[in-house]
């Protein structure tokens, strides 16, 4: 799940992450306001999730969806010429995205550029703190040319980070004296955040140092672990939805894990490993996967019809392999589900149905039974070459 | 000979009540794992299936039934406390089949476990664990495993299942088959489990089934290329997964260039594994190996 750079900002607020005053504005009059608040120089930010929004267009000709400002009256304008209007950059594709509210900041003159990290190290079982002199640039870059530039701190997984190793930390980033303080309570209350709101990443980009000497966190970027967010009700009520893919959005209604891809076979497995080596074998049978989509081990009939309806209504799709190897999932669950879904949707293009697995014998019958166009498939071999031998047909 | 479990395992269910557990615990009985008790917090004195006993704690139906292994069900919010619940009562074996468990509470069960070298906990967010024709613990369908000398180890449950109902079909049968789950912090990683295996008398070749993120593979690769001569294939999922995206498992995430496919199956070629191209080749992939 991501989070706009407002919401970034509410955090690190609420966190004491030191960071340049602002506030979010769903109407050029709060834009005004929040302009007349905050004071001084100040900069208006479209929030999209996307990135290059400083120079991207409107599609109403506006130029990018940066802008400094000195004024109120310059902020109430700028706003209004952004808000419901939508954004196009490098990242957004075409399409664009519109912009439902903007960020009214204080303008912040950096004097140097930082790079700060949390992240959930996989390897140590353990959040490990990742710092750079060279902000302001790709971090993996800076990885691959001088690594030696890359600061590494392991935190102690009962024990948290120590005030000691976020002083240490600011020290080896430059920061001495009273700079050293200012960083290191950065350091520490952005640990102290990361961990919260079970962070699996946030990284600081950038980490500044201005002309007066004040060191902040202008924006981040957040990872969250989804697997914890039913204990961060505000946190879940940060996702927007306008900002994702809309048929991602309608599988997690139905408790799908679904990622949407630009091929035109849609598949249809049980369990995470099993679709992705789902997807590998169509591409390796010269196919190309149109989605992701694991129903799970618990999924209903009803769940089982939904993902149906969901690949149905891809446009793109011109042939669906379902893959159900069960253990926890029955097959004549999925034969039922497959069966309801097929007499609901008018099933437009070839369906392959490959089961095997708990009461399989049952759910191969329910199908043959059923009397609908199935083609069935013996094991995955034999799916995968007929699923792509019958996309090949669908012109 | 397998590792792990076998015939004599006496297994405790916890969350045996709950609609999973109830079934799967039914499922593993019924295979013909000897489960010798339930826990479930408030229903302690009742029967399960009126045979087996339900104990409101684990040391309880640790000092009551000798239970030497539990299979765990309970919801995400209390699975961890499960977890150190069994750690605490002395329980030997902990399988962790619960999907969804946070992964800061992972950090600090895994952290707590060093304290009880003698527990092994194997998942979460796994398929469980089984040595076929003795003791299965999990969710595993068990007429897909036959009696043998291959083992297997694999973050992913269905995926597991594909593997061993290749080796089945062409005639191999199983020492023990692991299910080490698909979640970035787990109680048995792929080298734990590789290790076990290359030692054990029972398990002439095995099986190494990976995925897209982590470096766990890499690091298995590397211990094998040293320490083991048996015939090992492997296959890794998630070639063709977008990077950036968590596909399902918690785990299965490529980021900042790490955790790649591609980087995966270099590591495993290099230390002189079979690695199979297509999933449908997993098995034939080993027997090719295996006939050298």
């Amino acid at each position: 799940m991501n989070i706009h750079e407002y919401q970034a900002k509410e955090l690190f607020q609420k966190y004491g992450v030191a960071t340049a005053p602002g506030k979010v504005a769903h109407t050029p009059e709060e834009a005004g306001n929040a302009a007349r608040e905050i004071g001084g120089e100040l900069v208006v930010k479209a929030q999209i999730h996307a990135g290059g929004r400083g120079k991207g267009t409107f599609k109403n000709g506006f130029k990018g969806g940066v802008h400094l400002v000195k004024t109120p009256e310059e902020a109430r304008e700028v706003a209004s010429q952004m808000l419901g209007q939508t954004l196009v950059t490098h990242q957004t594709g075409p399409e664009g995205r519109l912009v439902n509210q903007v960020l009214v900041a204080q303008g912040v003159n950096i004097a140097k550029e930082y790079y700060l990290a949390i992240l959930m190290d996989r390897a140590t079982g353990a959040p490990t703190v990742i710092a750079s002199t060279e902000g302001g640039v790709e971090i993996e870059a800076v990885a691959e040319k001088t690594p030696e530039k890359i600061l590494r701190v392991h935190v102690h997984p009962a024990l948290g980070l120590q005030p000691y190793q976020a002083r240490s930390v600011a020290r080896q980033l430059g920061f001495g004296g009273t700079l050293n303080k200012q960083a290191a309570e950065v350091v520490f209350n952005l640990y102290k955040l990361f961990i919260a709101c079970d962070c699996s990443m946030v990284e600081v980009n950038p980490l500044v140092l201005t002309p007066d000497d004040k060191v902040l966190a202008l924006d981040a970027k957040f990872n969250f672990d989804d697997n914890a967010l039913y204990r961060h009700k505000d946190i879940a009520a940060m996702r927007d939805v306008t900002e994702e893919d809309p048929r991602e959005v309608e599988a997690s209604k139905s408790n799908l894990n679904y990622i949407g891809l630009d091929g035109d076979i849609a598949c249809l497995v049980n369990g995470a490993g099993l679709a992705m080596a789902t997807m590998d074998i169509i591409k390796y049978h010269g196919g190309n996967p149109a989605n992701f989509l694991d129903v799970g081990g618990g999924a209903n009939e009803q769940q089982v019809t939904e993902a149906f309806k969901l690949l149905v209504s891809d446009k793109n799709v011109k042939a669906i392999l379902v893959n159900i190897f069960g253990g926890i999932m029955q097959c004549d669950i999925i034969a039922r589900g497959i069966i309801g879904a097929v007499k609901a949707v008018n099933l437009p293009v070839p369906l392959v149905v490959r089961l095997e697995g708990t009461n399989v014998a049952e759910g191969k019958r329910l199908i043959q039974e059923s009397g609908l166009p199935v083609i069935t498939a013996n094991d995955l071999t034999d799916a995968a070459v007929k699923v792509v031998g019958a996309a090949a047909t669908v012109a | 000979m397998s590792v792990l479990v076998d015939k004599n395992t006496r297994l405790l269910v916890q969350g045996i009540t709950g609609k999973s557990g109830a079934f799967h615990a039914r499922g593993c009985r019924d295979y013909g794992t000897q489960v010798v008790a339930g826990v479930t917090p408030g229903r302690g004195g009742e029967r399960f299936d009126d045979t087996i006993p339900v104990f409101d704690t684990v040391a309880e139906a640790r000092k009551e039934t000798g239970c030497n292994a539990t299979m765990i069900f309970v919801p995400p919010p209390g699975a961890a406390d499960g977890i150190l619940e069994a750690a605490d009562a002395g329980v030997e074996l902990i399988v962790c089949i619960t999907e969804g468990i946070p992964v800061m509470d992972m950090m600090r069960v895994k952290e707590a476990l060093r304290d009880y070298p003698g527990t092994r906990l194997i998942g979460p967010n796994c398929p469980g664990i089984i040595t076929p024709e003795q003791c299965k613990i999990g969710i595993m369908p068990g007429y897909i495993h036959k009696a043998g000398n291959i083992g297997v180890i694999s973050r992913s449950g269905t995926l597991t299942y594909e593997a061993v109902w290749q080796l089945t079909s062409r005639g191999y049968g199983q020492s023990t088959c692991i299910g080490i789950g698909g979640d970035p912090i787990n109680g048995t990683s792929h080298l734990d489990a590789a290790r076990l295996l290359a030692e054990d008398e029972g398990t002439e070749a095995f099986i190494l089934i990976g995925e897209i993120g982590g470096t766990a593979e890499e690091e298995a690769a590397g211990w094998l290329a040293d320490h083991c001569r048996k015939p090992v294939a492997a296959f890794i999922a998630g070639a063709t997964a977008p990077p950036g995206r968590r596909m399902g498992h918690a785990g299965a995430i490529v980021s900042g260039g790490q955790g790649t496919a591609e980087g995966k199956i270099k590591a495993l070629e290099a230390a002189g594994i079979a690695v199979a191209k297509s999933p449908a080749t997993m098995a034939d992939t080993l027997i090719a190996k295996i006939k050298g």
